[in-house]
């Protein structure tokens, strides 16, 4: 327990310490809520579908979750690197309770970024439909968090160097994003994109999501809810499996 | 307390370690020589369970680390050679979390940890953030860590590189009170030869992953007639340089180090 302790409480301190990573992780995703949020009103508007800062908040939302919890994942890397993995990988502590650890430290950096950028996205004009259904909201970002830090850990487990980093960042998570239906309605896609978006697990994070800030979504919140969490604990074993079995 | 029985360890063509025995008693003192990519720091990864044997065995106090490695881990504490602290924490943090993992009992913590860092003259800079600290600074703090709980087995790897003779001095007298009081066994690498003349009650010396020589300073030194054990390691192991691959770990850390500005 104290090791699960002390490596959460670890990432939070690096977090919380490095306030330029901060503001950079949200600047991004503020620039694509103010330039497509503002942008593509018009447009979505006159197709008829309403306010489009209202459907690409949610959206905006569970990407920001999406990368700083694979970040989390992937920063296995970093520790790689600069030597304190093997630190915590001698000490005489089960491989399981560190690599919980790591994640629920990861997992919660990455809720309270997603918080942040939902403050971000009210102040820029965003209004969820309803206060009731907060709740439901925060456990789609828990869910999404939980189940990216798990695939970033399986991915980071196996990574050596900078040059896989970039090819998980190019061919994963952004993938991952895009196809999520994070920017566009699901309905009337072409065959490919849709089969895309159903493979996409952040496909029903964001549905989730927009369900219990906007009501409405595209599948149900109940099948949004059962793929997130068998796909999460699916990726938890394969993340502690995978951690098992570093060498450095 | 240490026994390896024809360890070998091969990456792709590369055979870093070829069929290696040795044993190391408790309470003993012994130090593995070799020169640069002899193959010394692959054995103690896979004497620490960082890395697994491609044939051999190892026991650690009667358990092996490839089988067994989280029981394995409850009995050595270990320095690396390359740096592993947490930059982005502070030295007391760095200490604290050292402890926890290790687990230092609660009451004894905070005391030893203020005894270790005002050994090595950290005690001052306690709360400042490791990438703030020199080269010199990093490595006492991350030996004051390495001592910070009493393992029965303490592996050093090069613990001395890049420290200066007062803090050597420090480090040295203070393993050897732990080693004469606590009969903690030391298994440390160097390339000081005078240290480990002074400190290693045996020696063995490896190159190109086999070990050429083992005994005493005074058995080594009789069999190459030679008069210092930095003669006896150069009749042993030649005077060549020796080529090594650039370590890719190293490069990233170039990189690494760029990338946050």
């Amino acid at each position: 327990m104290g090791a699960i302790y002390i490596l959460w409480l670890r990432e939070l301190k690096r977090y919380t310490r490095s306030r330029s990573q901060l503001v950079a992780s949200l600047g991004q995703p503020i620039l694509y809520l103010l330039a497509l949020g503002f942008g593509l009103g018009p447009v979505f508007r006159k197709a008829g579908e309403g306010s489009y800062m209202q459907f690409v908040s949610p959206g905006i939302i569970a990407m920001v979750v999406l990368f700083a919890a694979m970040f989390s994942g992937i920063a296995l890397l970093w520790d790689r690197q600069f030597g304190f993995l093997k630190e915590t990988l001698v000490a005489p502590v089960p491989r399981v309770s560190i690599m919980i650890g790591r994640s629920l430290g990861g997992a919660t950096v990455a809720m309270l970024q997603g918080i942040l950028m939902s403050a971000a996205c009210l102040i820029a004009g965003f209004r969820p439909a309803g206060l009731v259904s907060l709740p439901l909201g925060l456990l789609f970002m828990v869910l999404i968090a939980t189940l990216f830090v798990a695939m970033g850990v399986a991915m980071g487990s196996g990574l050596q160097d900078m040059q896989g980093f970039q090819l998980i960042m190019s061919f994963l998570v952004m993938p991952i994003f895009f196809f999520s239906g994070a920017l566009f309605p699901l309905d009337g896609l072409p065959r490919a994109l849709a089969a895309a978006a159903a493979i996409d697990p952040l496909t029903y994070g964001v549905d989730g999501i927009r369900h219990a800030l906007i009501g409405a979504g595209h599948f149900s919140t109940v099948t949004d809810l059962v793929v997130l969490v068998a796909v999460s604990a699916a990726l938890v074993c394969v993340g502690a499996w995978r951690f098992s079995k570093i060498e450095v | 307390m240490i026994r390896v029985e024809n360890l070998s360890r091969t990456f792709g063509k590369l055979e870093a370690v070829r069929n290696i025995s040795f044993e190391v008693g408790e309470g003993e003192i012994f130090a593995f020589l070799g020169p640069n990519g002899a193959g010394k720091t692959t054995t103690i990864r896979m004497l620490t369970t960082l890395l697994a044997p491609t044939s051999g065995t190892v026991t650690l106090n009667g358990l092996d680390p490839a089988v067994h490695p989280h029981e394995a881990r409850k009995h050595f504490g270990i320095v690396f050679q390359d740096p592993s602290l947490d930059q982005d924490l502070t030295a007391q943090e760095n200490m604290e979390y050292h402890a926890v993992l290790y687990h230092v009992p609660r009451a004894v913590r905070r005391q030893r940890i203020e005894m270790l860092l005002k050994l090595f003259e950290l005690w001052d800079r306690r709360n400042d953030l490791v990438k703030k600290f020199s080269g010199g600074m990093r490595r006492r703090l991350e030996i004051a860590r390495g001592l910070l709980h009493t393992p029965k087995i303490l592996f050093l790897d090069e613990p001395t590189l890049g420290l200066d003779p007062q803090s050597r001095n420090q480090m040295w007298t203070h393993i050897r009170r732990m080693n004469e009081t606590e009969r903690v066994t030391v298994f440390l690498t160097t390339h000081y030869m005078e240290e480990a003349d002074r400190v290693a009650q045996r020696i063995a010396i490896i190159d190109h992953g086999k070990i050429v020589a083992t005994g005493t300073s005074e058995e080594l030194k009789a069999r190459t007639q030679t008069s210092s054990l930095e003669d006896a390691f150069l009749a042993l192991t030649g005077t060549s340089i020796r080529a090594e691959s650039a370590d890719p770990a190293a490069q990233m850390r170039t990189f690494a180090r760029m990338w946050r500005r």
